[in-house]
């Protein structure tokens, strides 16, 4: 049986011992330390600060501390992590020896272009096979995340409409997108119309007519959408969109399951975001750094954010061209996530044409073969055309099993992280009662796969016999089950060191 | 060579064997059946136009050989930060932060399976809070200057008002970020003016601008060039008398010696955290802090995650989940505060490590090694004939500026570069008016020798 460490590991300020040193700076150089009392008296003494309450650890106290604090966490290396929507594949160890070389980590973003030819390059050779990947014309490397390509992207939108003197007013998002859709077209200053799912789980047309309009400067879309179904009208849906003079944006979070199969450019996608952390396996980070690079087609070239990678045949040298006239505005410092796109370009590599189509495939046959498994469960269903099959990802719905047994997808969802498997997402997409959201990725053996089954099954009899089990779940994580209210209650909030000290709960 | 495509390493399920009795299984001839709902035009009918896979050992030469068209900050003496700096990491942060337990988990939907990444960003949280003398610090932004951008928002939505006002000198890629994000909304930039001799906020100005509109007012402080504010309860008094919120975007690295944000009076907190604990990286991932004061309505006007200390359901053992997620796009979609999902993590992680080791000694002694360097710096510098040196009559740490008075800033910065010099950053397209200037960075990492070879260097240069 699993179990999970449990250090019952006090604070870092807990700790702390008066006088303890975790790490001593070179002594100064004689003719500069003769130079820091004038400095320091320079600064007016009510600039200068008082007290500074920072723990004193020893080096082996913090190392012994954050070592701990990795033991009590659940990370690909450690198991399956079939959580929905994130991708959550193997993140070859390679990349991180690679991403930590002198020439990623020590070149500063401002030297002169001739000092970071190898960086620039790299990029520019990344920017290629994004394009091909793609089918899309010209990347923007600057997004940090995919939320921010989608920004990015609604900024474009309203660029490129505002060029064609027009001020549209609406973008449109499926009631099955990600969040991040409705969100960060509220961001770019855009008001949402949300089109309904068919009782296919696909965009309905007909309804999407009707709320397309001379208005709609665009419609965000994920192909596979959220549900792991194609869409397969499209063909139609570009059509109504373009028909009304609106673009379409490709939220790239789902590309794992078309990669080498199907092109965003070749669908009539003319924006598309990419989540390297999910399709191109750099790590997650614990929740990021990750990267969301922008492509887009021909004639949105124009708006991507300065600086953009070039190449000078001339002088066979690659430069940044901040000379873009009609780019949209800064989003970020500086040229994007480099490391990670170090990690991206040296992944692709390592995959080649065969083995990033191999990902999609393997990734698609992983989860049809779960799915096949786990849709044979008592109290489990799986809405919208049952039988077609799905894409690297599916979502079934326990309500069933809810109302059987008072077991919901939450209290399943605990009771995984008991076996030693990650929970898959639950509750998302809003539009099926009790979701459970599965993606095994192509990075999950049968064997995985079988085993992943088997704990969905024992966990659903559970559920039948001793219902008390799942709804007190999870046993063996380095905790019990967390009171979430508790964290985020205005009389118990605590969201620091600080506010727990002073004892005044709440805010 | 050619290599074996099936099975490949990094896709565990590619096995013929499995892909036989799975395909068996789902009682299907082919994978093609599985996409068989795509329409067939998208279907592409040919390879990718890319390389057939490389090996480990491959990739590993094949990008090593791209890279090493670089020179870096090893090879050549680099004074430049300007949003992005060169800082001693020590070893237990690397290890740390590369063990795979945190670095493959993700956002922590499962807290209990997660208290490990948890429980240090509540502490990196933690640290900050008491850094910056503020209360609360969200789990990170992309970088200081989406952060600034996400503050104006937050300014925006707590005020109802329009305008932020900001001084001259303020970073102008900052600016433009801040620019971006808030003008979808309707608010706009405020200039104040900064005096030409000390770099001080022209008061009788900062008057004239704070008005009934004024959703925030934005200071750097140290500036980005590098010169101190001193009247800053002053400052922070003209906004809150404006009922306008007073905003802070500061380099941490200042905080060991110079006064904190949250003790004169800063709502909001902006600033950069890569600093601590995490390498340059070409400019990415940075590490953006965000961080309010503990009142609820600004918290719940807060972007991004934010880690929060509860207990279990049964009160028996402390724990830490992800608090107020009401705010978040996930719950809240197209009302959620900002569309922020995946962020920096892992570099908050390096940050709360390395705050962890330096604690309150190290720290102190950080800022005082910059001040003390820069003061250094400055002096040389200053004894350099056709250079004027800082252009503001204040203190200044770890940026200042450099103006050569008889020669192009872009020429000597060129002519540096054949000595192994990286001199700085070129002010001349952002702030004209400061003439053939460069900003010029010291920090701890740069010894007594590199500030003298580069001054030797320039002295001769300069001749």
């Amino acid at each position: 049986m699993y179990r999970q460490s449990r250090w019952n590991e006090p604070l870092i300020f807990e700790i702390s011992r008066e006088g303890a040193v975790g790490h001593v700076l070179p002594a100064l150089e004689k003719e500069i330390s003769s130079e820091l009392k004038e400095a320091l008296n320079e600064i007016p003494k009510e600039m200068r600060r008082k007290m500074l309450n920072l723990p004193e650890v020893s080096e082996l106290e913090v190392v012994r501390h954050f070592t701990r604090l990795s033991q009590m966490n659940y990370g690909i290396s450690l198991g399956a992590y079939p959580l929905g929507s994130c991708t959550m594949k193997y993140n070859p160890v390679v990349n991180e020896k690679i991403a930590s070389l002198e020439n990623v980590q020590n070149v500063h973003p401002l030297q002169h272009q001739r000092t970071t030819q190898g960086n620039l390059e790299l990029l520019y050779k990344l920017e290629k096979t994004l394009c091909e990947i793609t089918g899309m014309h010209k990347f923007s490397f600057i997004p940090a995340a995919g939320a921010q390509g989608e920004l990015l992207g609604c900024l474009m939108m309203k660029a490129y409409h505002k060029e064609h003197g027009e001020k549209r007013r609406k973008v449109i998002v499926p009631d099955s997108a990600h969040g991040t859709n409705p969100a960060s077209a509220q961001m770019a200053g855009f008001e949402l119309d949300v089109v309904k799912s068919d009782e296919t789980g696909c965009v309905d047309i007909k309804e999407l007519s009707k709320i397309a309009t001379e208005e709609t400067a665009g419609l965000m879309l994920t192909n596979p959408n959220t549900l792991g179904i194609f869409e397969r009208n499209i063909e139609e849906i570009v059509q109504i969109i373009h028909d009304v003079g609106g673009l379409l944006y490709y939220d790239g979070a789902n590309l794992n399951a078309i990669m080498g199969k199907v092109r965003p450019g070749d669908m009539g996608f003319d924006i598309a975001h990419l989540n390297v952390h999910k399709t191109f396996s750099t790590p997650h980070g614990g929740g990021g750094p990750g990267a969301g690079p922008v492509g887009v087609k021909k004639e949105l070239q124009e708006f991507l954010p300065a600086p953009t990678v070039e190449y000078d045949s001339a002088t066979n040298s690659y430069y940044l061209n901040y000379d873009r006239p009609k780019a949209v505005g800064k989003i970020k410092m500086f040229y994007g996530n480099f490391s990670v796109y170090v990690k991206t370009y040296a992944y692709i590599l390592m995959m080649g044409v065969e083995g990033l189509r191999l990902a999609a495939e393997a990734s698609v046959l992983g989860s049809n073969y779960l799915l096949n498994k786990l849709r044979e469960l008592k109290g489990v269903a799986v809405p919208f055309n049952s039988r077609q099959p799905r894409k690297h990802e599916f979502v079934l719905s326990l309500s069933k099993l809810a109302k059987d047994t008072g077991v919901r997808a939450l209290d399943v969802a605990k009771r995984f992280l008991d076996y030693g498997v990650h929970a898959p997402i639950t509750y998302f997409p809003l539009i099926i009662d009790e979701a459970f959201m599965v993606e095994p990725t192509e990075s999950e053996t049968r064997r995985e796969l079988d085993n992943v089954a088997k704990i969905m099954s024992e966990i659903i009899d559970e559920a039948y016999k001793k219902p008390e089990k799942a709804l007190g779940a999870p046993y063996n994580t380095s905790v019990g089950r967390i009171n979430e209210v508790k964290a985020s209650h205005p009389k118990t909030l605590c969201l620091s060191w600080r506010m727990h000290k002073r004892g005044s709960r709440g805010a | 060579m050619k290599n074996k495509v099936f099975p490949h390493p990094f896709i565990a399920n590619s096995t013929i064997a499995d892909w036989k009795s799975m395909l068996c299984e789902l009682k299907i001839k082919g994978i093609q059946d599985l996409y068989s709902d795509i329409p067939t035009k998208f279907l592409l009918k040919r390879k990718l136009n890319l390389a057939s896979p490389l090996s480990e050992l491959e990739t590993f030469k094949h990008v090593s050989r791209i890279l090493s068209r670089d020179t870096s900050c090893r090879d050549m003496s680099v004074f430049v930060g300007a949003g992005a700096w060169l800082h001693y990491i020590p070893a237990a942060v690397s290890e740390i932060v590369s063990r795979s337990e945190f670095l493959t988990s993700y956002t922590q939907y499962q807290p209990e399976a997660s208290q490990g990444m948890l429980m240090a960003l509540f502490e990196y949280q933690s640290l900050m809070a008491e850094l910056l003398e503020m209360d609360v610090v969200n789990a990170s932004m992309y970088d200081w200057a989406t952060a600034l951008g996400e503050a104006g928002r937050m300014c925006g939505r707590l005020t109802g008002r329009s305008e932020v006002v900001i001084p001259k000198f303020t970073s102008p890629d900052r600016r433009a970020t801040l620019q971006t994000y808030i003008d979808p909304i309707g608010m706009r930039i405020v200039d104040v003016a900064q005096s030409r001799e000390d770099g001080q906020i022209v008061f009788e100005n900062l008057i004239e601008k704070v008005s009934s509109d004024t959703a925030a007012v934005y200071l750097e402080n140290p500036s980005y060039l590098g010169f101190l504010e001193t009247e800053v309860d002053a400052i922070a008094e003209v906004s809150h008398d404006a009922g306008a919120l007073f905003v802070v975007g500061v380099d941490p690295t200042s905080l060991g010696i110079i006064r904190p944000p949250g003790d004169y009076g800063a709502d909001i907190v902006v600033g950069e955290g890569q600093p601590f604990g995490n390498p340059v990286n070409f400019g990415g991932p940075l590490l953006g802090i965000l961080a309010c004061k503990k009142d609820i309505k600004m918290i719940r006007a807060m972007p991004g995650r934010i880690i929060g200390m509860t207990t279990t359901v049964d009160e028996m053992q402390r724990a830490f989940a992800m608090s107020l997620q009401t705010r978040e796009q996930h719950i809240r979609r197209g009302e959620a505060t900002s569309n922020i999902c995946t962020n920096n993590a892992l570099c908050a992680l390096a940050s709360a490590v390395y705050l962890s080791l330096l604690g309150k000694s190290g720290i102190h002694e950080l800022s005082e090694h910059i001040l003390a360097k820069t003061k250094y710096a400055i002096k040389k510098f200053s004894s350099t004939d056709g250079v004027e040196v800082p252009l503001f009559k204040a203190p200044h740490f770890k940026e200042f500026t450099i103006r050569f008075k008889r020669r192009h800033a872009d020429d000597v910065l060129r002519e540096l570069l054949e000595h192994k010099i990286c001199g700085g950053k070129s002010l001349v397209p952002e702030f004209p008016e400061l003439g053939e200037s460069v900003l010029t960075c010291i920090t701890e990492l740069h010894s007594k020798q590199q500030i003298d070879n580069y001054t030797d260097t320039l002295d001769q240069l300069l001749r």
